[in-house]
């Protein structure tokens, strides 16, 4: 199993290699045997005696995390769908794709995308689930922008990337609370512990979670509008990936955990009501589409929502259409999908205005689509898959369970929302027919003349067909084998249900009845109605708000950028020591550590009082002096100033060294100002000059209530006792400092040195060193 | 007499940062200088002052002053100058290759 879920991705390796022979052969000739083979492996499971298949390979073990592989009916199914629909569209690709194409791109992205999506069906372990959950996000983004010099492509790709990445972002903490709450990694034993789950208080966030990421990969309502704009991708990516495949990853994954909240009424109206929100709106916008792709677009957010829908209803027949569905769905819309390709690719436009009357020029095709759409539409005939399960739909829409009094008006709204999205489906897939193969025949307007694909380019959709039509006549062969087991994994016991054509006349029938009828007088009525499209949803659009939160939150983040990074030192300064001295002080009042009673304090001489007093004015006159000169003499005052002080507090060695850099450093300013022009006086605005007085005295009188409180809460004696014992008979000298300086505490000294050699060499650098603006 | 030095250490603080808010490169170098001053004192005033003698070893004599900070206070003196000498030199530099001393005016090309 392990071997069928990364094959494709071995030989995405090897694609860029076997793509250089291109000119030759295709290269999807080359590689059409992976999913081939993946598919008669997956192939031999199918019967009625099947039975759950595990495997396991440690990958992080201490993590918990191991590739541990689980395939039961539901995952069968789904494997099935990716490895037989994958290969089809890699035939199909081969004819649709010209061999000028960067093909090796093409196939790389798309074998990554089959086996991300083999993984995530497959996966026992929740975060193997979540790897290849966001390895389908990132193919998928590479594919639909496969044509990446096109600006509606990137456009398309980085939405659906935005906002898929975002669902799977909130999955992964969605499944992160379920592993804090069950211990465990497996879905399997999460699924035993349904009750664990169900009492824990991060319930809530768990369903919130799950469901924002099911939601946006299967596109629900309102997430559906990523699907529409990634119709720009190559039409066999969107048969495969849009129809078949990736939207249905949230499907599955609701599938997955519905037996941990199967009867919990919140996860009842969510899911139900999403879903069946998705298809009356999808199946009302689709009809006025007038893309084929941008139609069947959302037809599949509509169908996918009838899904949804079915899966919140959670009795064992919703659940048993829902899994009929997804392969009837997977079968009809994949078809569907290929034909609009070919239409496009023999006549050039996809637009369904253009077109029309081709079905004596296109008959192969045309047949083709007679079965797709009318599948879709649910036309009750014995051979179309659609209507079976659409019946059923129906059927289950008819719930009879209610909690509350929005459930109670949720199980009145069901049906009456599920006939209006069927008419509207029935009345759109008659319009993707009709007007793409009835009508009026206009060659003028088609950019060219159309003929019938090439007879290999048709087998795909016609295999496709082929299902549909052989789900329809022998729905039980297809119940036993493999729906059977897929629904029995979703509900979590055993269903035992016959697929009839013929149900008798239950309501499911009428409401049937009502569907066709209503949906044809829609259809042939339509031109009449369709000015209703202005009024609803006239300029409501969810795209709207996706684009206007793009753009508000990039120019809101740009403008709270430039509001601070302005380049202005001062700025920054005001800025740092603003939140220095906010933390501090906060710090300071919230802990009580403000203590200015002082007790032990060395006696007050007057000597030190006068130089203080010096040294203080002398501070405050720097700021008030505006000639050069008296600046730096100030300045060197207050150095002077201090090595008295150093004198007076009996540090011999401070006071010469600070005397000696003293008299260096004003030297130095004294060489500097000369090149230095005058301190004019500054304009600043009063406004600027009040900020920066505030600061710093707040600053100085921060300073001043620190250094008063840590003098006051000595937790421990200093330790200079040991280098005043020591000083003489371990270390030699009689000057404790030096002896400290050199012997206890060289490597201070030796970096200190260090540091003054850098500061020489820079220096001298600088001076030297002209190469911007040319020697001098 | 701690008290007093404290007080002063501060006033250096505040009118250092005072002139480090400024916009003339002249005065930023002048306030980092003031700032290492009150930093200097400050490490010193928070050391007690004035517990006994010089740290000389001399015989019969038992109080010393905290050695400790000192030597600490004598390795930031000498770091603080190689600083101030180099920032000095940039601020020249910074000056002749503009013409303007002005922070204002001294922003990254990238500003808009």
């Amino acid at each position: 199993m392990i071997y069928a879920v990364f094959a494709p991705l071995l030989f995405a390796v090897l694609i860029p290699f076997l793509s250089r022979w291109k000119d030759r052969v295709h290269t999807g000739w080359l590689i059409l045997p992976v999913p081939l083979a993946i598919f008669i492996y997956f192939l031999q499971f199918v019967g009625p005696n099947f039975e759950p298949q595990s495997m396991s390979v440690d990958w992080i073990p201490s993590l918990n995390i191991s590739l541990s592989f689980y395939l039961d009916g539901l995952s069968l199914l789904f494997s099935l769908l990716i490895s037989g629909i994958g290969m089809l569209v890699v035939l199909y690709s081969i004819y649709y794709l010209n061999h000028k194409e960067q093909l090796g791109h093409f196939y790389t992205y798309l074998y990554i995308f089959m086996s991300a999506m083999l993984g995530v069906v497959l996966s026992d372990n929740v975060y193997v689930l979540y790897t290849f959950w966001e390895m389908t996000s990132i193919s998928s983004f590479l594919l639909i922008g496969y044509w990446h010099y096109r600006e509606r492509s990137r456009y398309g790709a980085l939405k659906s990337m935005l906002i898929t990445v975002f669902g799977g972002f909130s999955l992964l903490g969605g499944l992160i609370l379920l592993n804090i709450v069950t211990g465990t990694t497996s879905i399997r034993e999460m699924v035993a512990q349904s009750e664990v789950i169900l009492d824990s208080p991060y319930f809530p966030l768990i369903l919130v979670f799950l469901l924002l990421g099911a939601f946006t990969k299967s596109a629900q309502f309102p997430f559906h509008i990523w699907l529409p704009d990634a119709m720009e991708a190559p039409t066999p990516v969107s048969a495969y990936l849009h129809s078949a495949t990736m939207v249905k990853a949230g499907i599955y994954l609701i599938a997955r955990f519905s037996p941990i909240f199967a009867g919990e009424p919140n996860f009842f109206v969510v899911v139900s009501l999403f879903g069946i929100v998705t298809l009356a709106w999808a199946s009302y916008m689709a009809v006025r589409q007038t893309d084929l792709k941008g139609i069947l677009a959302y037809s599949t957010i509509s169908q996918l929502g009838m899904i949804m829908a079915m899966l919140g209803f959670g009795t064992d027949v919703a659940l048993f259409a829902a899994v009929f569905h997804i392969l009837n769905h997977a079968t009809f819309k994949g078809s569907l999908f290929m034909i609009a390709g070919i239409v496009d690719h023999e006549t050039g436009t996809r637009d369904i205005r253009k077109l029309g009357g081709l079905f004596t020029l296109m008959p192969i095709s045309g047949t083709l689509a007679i079965f797709g759409t009318f599948s879709m539409a649910g036309v009750p005939l014995p051979f179309l898959n659609g209507f079976y399960s659409k019946e059923m739909f129906f059927e289950a829409t008819l719930l009879n369970q209610a909690a509350g009094p929005f459930g109670q008006f949720l199980v009145a709204a069901i049906p009456v929302l599920a006939v209006v999205g069927s008419i509207f489906t029935f009345v759109y897939s008659m319009y993707l027919f009709f007007g793409t193969f009835r009508g009026k025949y206009r060659e003028e307007e088609l950019p060219q003349k159309p003929h019938e694909a090439p007879k290999m380019m048709l087998l795909p959709p016609f295999l496709l067909v082929l299902g549909v039509i052989l789900i329809g006549l022998i729905p039980e062969v297809f119940n036993q084998s493999l729906i059977t087991h897929a629904a029995d994994a979703v509900f979590g016991e055993e269903i035992n249900k016959s697929i009839y054509f013929w149900h008798g006349l239950v309501p499911a029938f009428y409401m049937s009845l009502a569907v066709v009828v209503l949906g044809v007088a829609l259809y042939l009525t339509k031109h009449k109605w369709e000015g209703v499209y202005s009024i609803l949803p006239g300029k409501l659009s969810f795209n709207r708000i996706y684009d206007w939160l793009v753009e508000k939150i990039e120019s809101t983040s740009n403008r709270i950028t430039t509001s601070y990074m302005t380049g202005s030192l001062r700025l920054y300064m005001v800025l740092l020591l603003t939140a220095i001295f906010v933390i501090t002080s906060g710090v300071l009042v919230q802990t009580g550590g403000i203590n200015l009673e002082v007790t032990d304090v060395a006696p007050i001489t007057v000597t030190e009082v006068i130089v203080a007093l010096f040294i203080a004015f002398a501070a405050i006159a720097t700021i008030f002096t505006h000639n050069r000169i008296a600046v730096i003499l100030t300045v060197g005052v207050v150095g002077y100033g201090l090595s008295i002080l150093f004198v007076l507090y009996r540090a011999p060695d401070l006071a010469l060294t600070q005397l000696i850099v003293e008299t260096v450093t004003v030297a130095l300013f004294m060489l500097c100002f000369y090149h230095l022009p005058n301190l004019s006086k500054t304009k600043a605005p009063l406004f600027q000059k009040g900020i920066n007085v505030a600061i710093s005295v707040g600053f100085g009188l921060l300073m001043m209530v620190v250094g008063i409180s840590a003098y006051n809460s000595r937790a421990f004696d200093p330790i200079s006792d040991f280098f005043i014992e020591n000083s003489y008979p371990l270390g030699g000298g009689d000057n404790m400092v030096n002896v400290i300086l050199v012997d206890f505490r060289g490597i201070d000294t030796l970096f200190e040195v260090a540091v003054l050699f850098g500061a020489a060499l820079a220096v001298y650098a600088m001076i030297k060193l002209r190469r911007n603006k040319g020697a001098k | 007499m701690e008290i007093i030095m404290t007080v002063l250490a501060s006033i250096l603080f505040a009118t250092g940062i005072y002139n480090l808010l400024q916009k003339q490169l002249l005065r930023i170098v002048i306030g980092t200088v003031l700032v290492s001053h009150g930093a200097h004192l400050f490490l010193l005033t928070m050391s007690q002052l004035k517990r006994g003698a010089p740290p000389l070893v001399v015989d019969g004599v038992t109080q010393y002053t905290d050695p400790l900070p000192q030597a600490l206070i004598l390795t930031a003196i000498v770091i603080s100058f190689g600083v101030t000498s180099f920032l000095l030199v940039l601020a020249y530099r910074t000056y002749t290759l503009n013409k303007t001393d002005n922070m204002e005016e001294l922003r990254g090309s990238e500003h808009e």
